[in-house]
């Protein structure tokens, strides 16, 4: 007698939420049940560390699809609660409370959670990281003007919270352990203008801070001492890689996956921050932690699953807000050799840099240019060779670069 | 509280109901109406919530500011009466709106 179909999904962020839809859309025949360990339906993160936190946008507000959605097609809802283990010879999960869920293909999108650092000893300073609804909730309710913050990590959640900080009027202070703020997804000249700007906001930005620990009421670095009412951690994200490698899946830096999201089990997919891929672009295997990757690997799994043709490949893109500034980033800047600046990093707050490889536009950084971004966009998708000189050029209007 | 209705790519027509208080784009999202992929939740960052509006409707709308029509000028399969859906609030002026999604949003 065949088997049903059943499929199991781990997690439940935007790239199971988008995977439950692309299902459906592309008309997989069996059940769905979708498992998340958080008690909420599957929520946008990237307003937490903006609109959430400074209370513009309510918790509520971040549901992907409101809870009849799933109920239409038909997708089963496990929440608050946690999956313990896969057996893929029996191919089932089995959940905290015991209860297991057989599966014919399972979707690991397990996310990724906060780094946390071995600190010494926090005291009763509070320390916080930024990752949930929970937390987002925890850190507001000790927000309160004349606080000191200390933010440990000048990454993009770091200097998201700080921003929202200094305006709500805490002393706001960041540690960074490299040379330059945010260097893991901008290039020099992009890390420098945000110094500028976070500066000019009345953040106190500390360069190479190797933080030792935390004291009652302060952040002990190598040489330095900083008061701190709360501590917010902002130190990167690690993938939940956990399950995964305990059942005998390959795992480095993330679940391994193939150009159709399948993990070393055929029937296993892994899609969102826990996977890494061979990117194209770049050459080599990477694990992307954002929306855009999300959604396009759910729909790429989707189709795989339900014998459709792949989706186009999209350019990866990013962003982040700060302050009055949004910053968009499209490609990814890997083994540039030459970077063009379109625009005055050093006065106001919009250009652009773009960063080419052979004379091909690979990547650009765009501050409060939405034109720069949507055009280069298209250009990094066609791999287009552009004169450098033109891309610097302000005369020259952005439409005009093309051709 | 307004009734738009969408026209998806494969021509359905869908009338939905929508609470003020969001974005069209977001109602269309919570909707499921085909074809407004919304990817970056409403950041005005990734143009693909992008609808054709109805004739009749194009000046009874708010205007466009500045970043909805940067942002417009490099979408694809752009017309004259494109709008970005999750730069537009619902109210109930709005009521009976008609609106056309694009083939792809990308």
């Amino acid at each position: 007698m065949p088997v049903a179909n059943s499929l199991v999904v781990v997690g439940a962020g935007q790239a199971a939420a988008q995977l439950v839809a692309s299902l459906s859309q592309d008309g997989y025949a069996g059940e769905v049940t979708l498992i998340g360990d958080e008690p909420h339906l599957p929520y946008q993160r990237p307003p937490l560390s903006k609109k959430v936190l400074t209370g513009e946008l309510t918790p509520d507000r971040l549901s992907v699809k409101p809870a009849a959605f799933y109920d239409k097609i038909g997708t089963r809802l496990r929440l608050d609660a946690r999956v313990e283990r896969i057996d893929r010879a029996t191919k089932e999960v089995t959940l905290s409370d015991g209860s297991r869920i057989g599966f014919t293909t399972l979707v690991l999108a397990t996310g990724s959670r906060a780094r946390t650092l071995p600190l010494q000893g926090t005291g009763r300073t509070a320390t916080f990281v930024l990752r949930s609804i929970a937390d987002v909730a925890a850190l507001r309710a000790q927000f309160a003007p004349g606080k000191a913050l200390v933010v440990i990590g000048g990454g993009y959640i770091g200097l998201e919270l700080a921003a929202v900080a200094v305006k709500q009027e805490l002393e706001v202070t960041v540690l960074e352990q490299a040379p330059r703020v945010m260097a893991r997804g901008v290039g020099p000249v992009v890390s420098r203008f945000y110094e500028r700007l976070h500066h000019e906001e009345g953040v106190r930005l500390c360069m190479g801070s190797v933080v030792h620990g935390v004291e009652d009421g302060c952040v002990v670095c190598a040489g330095s001492e900083h008061r701190a009412d709360l501590v917010l951690i902002g130190a990167g994200a690690v993938p939940n890689a956990e399950l995964a490698r305990e059942s005998g899946l390959a795992t480095e830096n993330g679940i391994v996956v193939d150009a159709e999201c399948r993990t070393s089990d055929p029937v296993i997919y892994a899609i969102g921050d826990c996977a890494t891929q061979h990117h194209p672009l770049v050459g080599r295997r990477l694990r992307l932690e954002s929306v855009h990757n999300a959604l396009e690997q759910a729909r790429i799994a989707s189709a795989s699953i339900c014998g459709k043709p792949a989706p186009a490949a999209q350019v990866p893109w990013f962003w982040s807000d700060q302050y009055d500034v949004k910053l968009q980033m499209a490609g990814l800047s890997d083994g540039y050799d030459q970077a063009v600046v379109r625009g005055d990093p050093d006065r106001g707050r919009s250009f652009a840099v773009f960063y080419l490889r052979d004379g091909v536009l690979i990547a650009v950084d765009a501050v409060n240019r939405l034109p720069e971004f949507m055009m280069s966009k298209q250009l990094i998708a066609g791999r287009a060779r552009i004169d450098p000189a033109r891309l610097g050029d302000e005369s020259i209007a952005v439409k005009d670069l093309k051709g | 509280m307004a009734t738009i209705t969408f026209e998806e790519p494969d021509g359905t027509l869908r009338k939905v109901d929508l609470a003020g208080g969001q974005s069209i784009m977001e109602g269309a999202v919570r909707a499921s109406v085909a074809g407004i992929d919304a990817d970056c939740g409403g950041a005005c960052s990734c143009a693909t919530c992008m609808v054709y509006v109805a004739d009749e409707w194009c000046d009874r709308l708010p205007p466009k500011d500045a970043a909805e029509t940067q942002m417009l000028e490099f979408c694809p399969h752009v017309q004259e009466n494109s709008r970005l859906t999750c730069q537009i609030p619902v109210t109930d002026a709005l009521d009976g709106l008609r609106v056309k999604v694009p083939p792809s949003q990308h």
